[in-house]
C-alpha cells in the first residue's frame, strides 16, 4: 500500500510544473485574459510536445494511456498558473464521454485527433447538474434542439459533447448548420464559457439514446474531480504567495510575517488547503479504480475544495492589503478561476445534496 | 429600553411611505454609487434634505435638515426605503467622512464653507492618507509639508486614492513637524484638485475598474488657513475622521440595503424549477445572515443612543467596520452561489443578474475588508483598546 504518487508520477508533476512556470508567465495571461477564448496555440503545442494531451487516451487510440490521477496532477498544474488551456473539456471530459458510451468507430474518429492536440472540445452537462432559464436540449431523429448553457471549454473548441437530457449524450460539429454560440462573460477570462442554441441540428448520438445516465454521471464525475484539482493548484499558489509577499512587506518597522494575526491567517489557510491534496488524489484514484466510490468522492472533493478556496481568495487578497484589490498584481485572475470553478458542475450546496441522495439519505 | 412606537411615528411612516410612492421614481440606481454625482443624483439629494431623509441632524445653518436627532424617525426611514429599494441619498468620504469631521472639529467658517456643497453634491472628496510605505502604519507617512510664504508646500506621494482621479478636493495628511514624535508630527489639510503640482495615475482594481489612483505631489502649495485644528493635530482629527469611517465601512444600513435585494433575487430565481427561496440550504444561509444583519442594526441603535446621550462606550464601535464589511460580503457570496453558474457572469453578458453588481460588490467589499485598516488591523484594535490587551512585542533581533 503506498498513499501518493509513483516515481512516474513525480516525474510527470515535475515536467509539467517546469513547463508551466517557464512558459504560462503571468504576462502571458494578461495578453490572453484580454482575448477571452481560454485557449492559446503555444501553450497548447507545449502540452502536446510533453504528450499530455491523451493522457488518459489509451495507447491503442494514440494516447498516453495513463491513468486519472496523472490527468489531475496536469489539471492541478494548469491551475497552479491560471493557464488558458480547454484541457478540462478536451483532455479529460471528452475522452471520458467518448470511453464511457461511444462506439469503436467513434473511438477511433475522435480519441487520436484529440490526442494530436487537433480536435478540441466543449461540454454541454450543465442542463443534468442544474437547469436555469429553462435551458435543455433535446435530441428527435438525429437532430437537437434547445439550448445548453455554461458550455464548458466550449469558445475554442471544434465540437460539443452535449447531454440531452440526462441519459442522452450528443457530438455537434461546431458551425453546425442550425447552431448559434454566444460567448457567455464570465469573470474568469482564463477560460471561455459559451451558451448554444441548437435549432434542428445535425447531431451523432455518442452510445445510445437514453441509456447513457452512467456515462453521463461518469463525465461529471470526471469533470468535477479535474475541477478540484485545478481549485487544489490554484490555491497553492495563493497560499504562497501570500507567504511570499508578508516575508518581503514591512509595516511598524517590522515585517508583516512576524506579526502573530498575519501568521495565523496563512496558517489557517495551509492548514485547511494540506489535507485536500490528499482528498484529491483519492478522489482522482476512485474515478479509475473504485467506481462505487467515484461519484461520492467527486461530489465531496468538488465542494469541499470550493470551501477551502473561497477564503484562501479571500485572504491572499487581504494579505497583500491595498496591492491585492489592485490589477497590479495579477493576483484577482486566481481569485476569479476559484471563483468560476466553484460553480461549473454545481455551486457547493447543490452537489452536497447529490451527495446525499446518492448515501441515501434522501429521496431524489 | 423605551422603543414605543407612538402615533407619532405611525403618522411618521405613512409620511414617509406617502414620500416614496409620490417620488420614489425619481431615486437613482444602487449601481451608481461610486461615481461623481449627476443631475439626477443631485436633485434626489436635494429633495431628500429638503424632507429630512438625509443630513438630517445636520444643522441648517450648514446645508443640513436641522432636525433633533431621532432614533425612531432613522429607523423607520432606513426601513421604509430600503424595503422600496429607493436610493438614501449620496454617499462617498466627503459626506460620511469630511462632514462629521468638521462638524466636530473644524471652524465656523470651514464648516459654513464646505459642508453645505459636499452635501449637495456639488463639492467630491478624496481621501489622501495612505502611501506606499504607510498604509497599516499610517503614522508613518512620509509626504511632507513646510511654510513658504504663508502657505504649506506639499512634496510627496499618496496611494490608493479612490476617486481622486474625478473629486474636486482632497482631505490629506501630511508630516508638518519633521522632528515630533511620529503621531505629533502630522497636519490636516484641505485642497483643490487643480492645485498646480498634482499628478494623478489611475490604478486598476480586481473588478476592471479604475476606482483609485496614485496622486503625486511636487511643490503644492496650499494656503495654511486650510488646516483643520493645529499643526501637528492632524493624527488627532485623522483619528476622527476613521471613526467616521469605519462606521461608514461596516453600515448596517448597507448591509439591510444588499439583504432585501437577495430575497427579492431569491423569490424570483429559480433552479431545476425550483423556487430559491424554497431551497432549505439557501433559505438557512439568507436567515442566519439576517440575524448577523439585525445585530448589526440594534448594534446602530445603541450607537446612536450612546452619540445622544455622550455614552462613549468603545466595543459597540469598534466591531462595526470588521464585521460590517465581512457581513456585506458574505451576503453577495450568497447571492452568487444561489445564483450558481448565472452568479459568475460579468461584464456584459447575456443574462447577467441585477447589472453584475454581485460579483462587483462582492469583489469591492473584500476591498472594503481591505481599505480603512484592514480586518487584522481591526482586531489588534479590538483586543487592544476594546479589551486591554497588551501590544504585540516587537520581535527580538538575532544577535
Ligand atoms: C478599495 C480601497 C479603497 C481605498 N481608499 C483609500 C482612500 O481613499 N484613501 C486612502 O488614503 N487610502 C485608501 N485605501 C488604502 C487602505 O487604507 C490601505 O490599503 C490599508 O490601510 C492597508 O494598507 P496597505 O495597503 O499598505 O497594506 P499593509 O499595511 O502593507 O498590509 C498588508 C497586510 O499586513 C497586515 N498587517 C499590517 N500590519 C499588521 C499588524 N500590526 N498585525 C497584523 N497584520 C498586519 C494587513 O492586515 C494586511 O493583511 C484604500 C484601500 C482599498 C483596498
Amino acid at each position: 500500500m503506498e498513499f501518493g504518487y509513483s516515481e512516474e508520477q513525480k516525474m510527470l508533476d515535475e515536467s509539467i510544473r517546469r513547463f508551466v512556470n517557464s512558459e504560462i508567465p503571468l504576462d502571458r495571461i494578461r495578453e490572453l485574459v484580454l482575448e477571452g477564448t481560454g485557449f492559446d496555440q503555444t501553450i497548447w503545442n507545449g502540452l502536446s510536445e510533453l504528450g499530455v494531451l491523451g493522457v488518459i487516451i489509451p495507447e491503442e487510440f494514440g494516447g498516453a494511456g495513463m491513468g486519472f490521477l496523472d490527468a489531475t496532477i496536469i489539471q492541478e498544474s494548469l491551475g497552479y498558473v491560471v493557464a488558458p488551456a480547454p484541457f478540462l473539456g478536451t483532455c479529460i471530459m471528452a475522452p471520458t464521454a467518448i470511453l464511457a458510451a461511444g462506439s469503436d468507430d467513434q473511438k477511433n474518429k475522435w480519441l487520436p485527433e484529440i490526442a494530436a492536440g487537433n480536435l478540441k472540445v466543449g461540454l454541454g452537462l450543465s442542463e443534468v447538474t442544474g437547469v436555469r432559464e429553462n435551458a435543455g436540449v433535446t435530441f428527435e431523429g438525429g437532430k437537437v434542439s434547445g439550448k445548453a448553457m455554461f458550455v464548458i471549454d466550449g469558445e475554442c473548441a471544434d465540437g460539443y459533447i452535449l447531454a440531452a437530457g440526462k441519459s442522452t449524450l450528443v457530438w455537434v460539429a461546431a458551425g453546425a448548420a442550425g447552431l448559434t454560440k454566444t460567448k457567455l462573460n464570465t469573470v474568469d477570462n482564463t477560460r471561455g464559457v459559451v451558451e448554444l442554441v441548437l435549432d434542428g441540428v445535425e447531431a451523432e448520438l455518442i452510445g445510445s439514446a437514453g441509456s447513457e445516465a452512467a456515462a453521463v454521471q461518469k463525465v461529471i464525475d470526471a469533470g468535477r474531480t479535474a475541477l478540484a484539482a485545478d481549485l487544489l493548484g490554484t490555491s497553492q499558489r495563493m497560499l504562497e504567495r501570500a507567504v511570499e509577499y508578508a516575508k518581503e512587506r514591512k509595516q511598524f518597522n517590522r515585517v508583516i510575517a512576524s506579526f502573530q494575526g498575519l501568521k495565523h491567517t496563512c496558517a489557517t489557510m495551509a492548514a485547511d488547503l494540506e489535507p485536500c491534496r490528499a482528498m484529491v488524489w483519492y478522489a482522482a484514484h476512485c474515478q479509475q479504480e473504485i467506481a462505487d466510490e467515484a461519484t461520492l468522492l467527486a461530489c465531496q472533493v468538488k465542494s469541499h475544495l470550493s470551501e477551502v478556496s473561497t477564503p484562501i481568495a479571500n485572504d491572499t487578497t487581504l494579505v497583500h492589503g491595498g496591492m491585492g484589490f489592485t490589477d497590479l498584481m495579477g493576483l484577482h485572475f486566481w481569485f476569479k478561476r476559484i471563483g468560476l470553478s466553484r460553480q461549473l458542475l454545481g455551486s457547493p450546496e447543490s452537489v452536497r445534496e447529490e451527495a446525499a441522495v446518492l448515501q441515501g439519505w434522501i429521496a431524489a | 429600553m423605551d422603543l414605543s412606537y407612538g402615533t407619532e411615528y405611525d403618522d411618521y411612516r405613512d409620511e414617509v411611505r406617502a414620500f416614496i410612492k409620490e417620488h420614489g421614481h425619481k431615486s437613482p440606481a444602487s449601481s451608481k454609487q461610486g461615481n461623481k454625482p449627476d443631475t439626477e443624483d443631485k436633485a434626489w439629494q436635494k429633495l431628500l434634505i429638503e424632507r429630512g431623509y438625509a443630513a438630517r441632524i445636520i444643522p441648517k445653518e450648514y446645508g443640513g435638515y436641522g432636525g433633533e436627532a431621532d432614533l425612531l424617525k432613522s429607523v423607520i426611514i432606513d426601513e421604509e426605503f430600503d424595503g422600496a429599494g429607493v436610493s438614501k441619498g449620496l454617499g462617498g468620504q466627503g459626506i460620511s467622512m469630511l462632514v462629521p469631521t468638521l462638524l466636530e472639529l473644524g471652524t465656523d467658517e470651514q464648516k459654513k464653507k464646505w459642508i453645505k456643497p459636499t452635501l449637495m453634491g456639488d463639492i467630491f472628496w478624496a481621501q489622501g492618507y495612505s502611501e506606499p510605505g504607510a498604509g497599516s502604519d499610517l503614522a508613518s507617512l512620509q509626504t511632507k509639508a513646510h511654510v513658504e510664504d504663508g502657505k504649506f508646500v506639499i512634496n510627496g506621494q499618496k496611494i490608493w486614492t479612490s476617486s481622486a482621479h474625478f473629486a474636486d478636493m482632497m482631505f490629506i495628511l501630511v508630516r508638518t513637524e519633521p522632528d515630533a514624535p511620529k503621531h505629533k508630527g502630522i497636519s490636516y489639510l484641505l485642497l483643490p484638485m487643480d492645485t498646480p503640482g498634482i499628478e494623478i495615475k489611475p490604478l486598476v482594481t480586481m473588478t476592471g475598474e479604475a476606482t483609485f489612483n496614485e496622486v503625486f505631489f511636487e511643490d503644492v502649495k496650499v494656503p495654511t488657513d486650510q488646516i483643520v485644528a493645529k499643526r501637528g493635530e492632524g493624527w488627532m482629527v485623522a483619528n476622527a475622521t476613521l471613526k467616521h469611517e469605519r462606521g461608514m465601512l461596516g453600515d448596517p444600513r448597507q448591509s439591510s440595503s444588499l439583504l432585501h435585494q437577495v430575497v427579492a433575487l431569491m423569490n424570483e430565481e429559480s433552479v431545476n424549477g425550483v423556487r430559491l427561496m424554497d431551497s432549505p440550504l439557501f433559505r438557512d444561509r439568507l436567515l442566519k445572515l439576517q440575524g448577523r444583519v439585525m445585530a448589526m442594526q440594534y448594534n446602530s441603535m445603541r450607537l446612536l443612543t450612546n452619540d445622544l446621550s455622550g455614552n462613549t462606550e468603545l466595543m459597540p464601535i469598534l466591531v462595526v467596520k470588521l464585521i460590517g464589511t465581512h457581513l456585506n460580503q458574505d451576503i453577495c457570496g450568497l447571492a452568487i452561489d444561489a445564483l450558481g453558474e448565472l452568479g459568475v457572469l460579468y461584464d456584459d453578458s447575456k443574462y447577467l443578474r441585477n447589472s453584475g453588481m454581485w460579483q462587483t460588490r462582492y469583489m469591492f467589499m473584500l476591498g472594503l475588508i481591505i481599505g480603512g485598516g484592514t480586518s487584522h488591523i481591526q482586531k489588534n484594535i479590538i483586543s487592544e483598546h476594546g479589551l486591554g490587551m497588551p501590544r504585540e512585542p516587537k520581535p527580538q533581533l538575532k544577535a
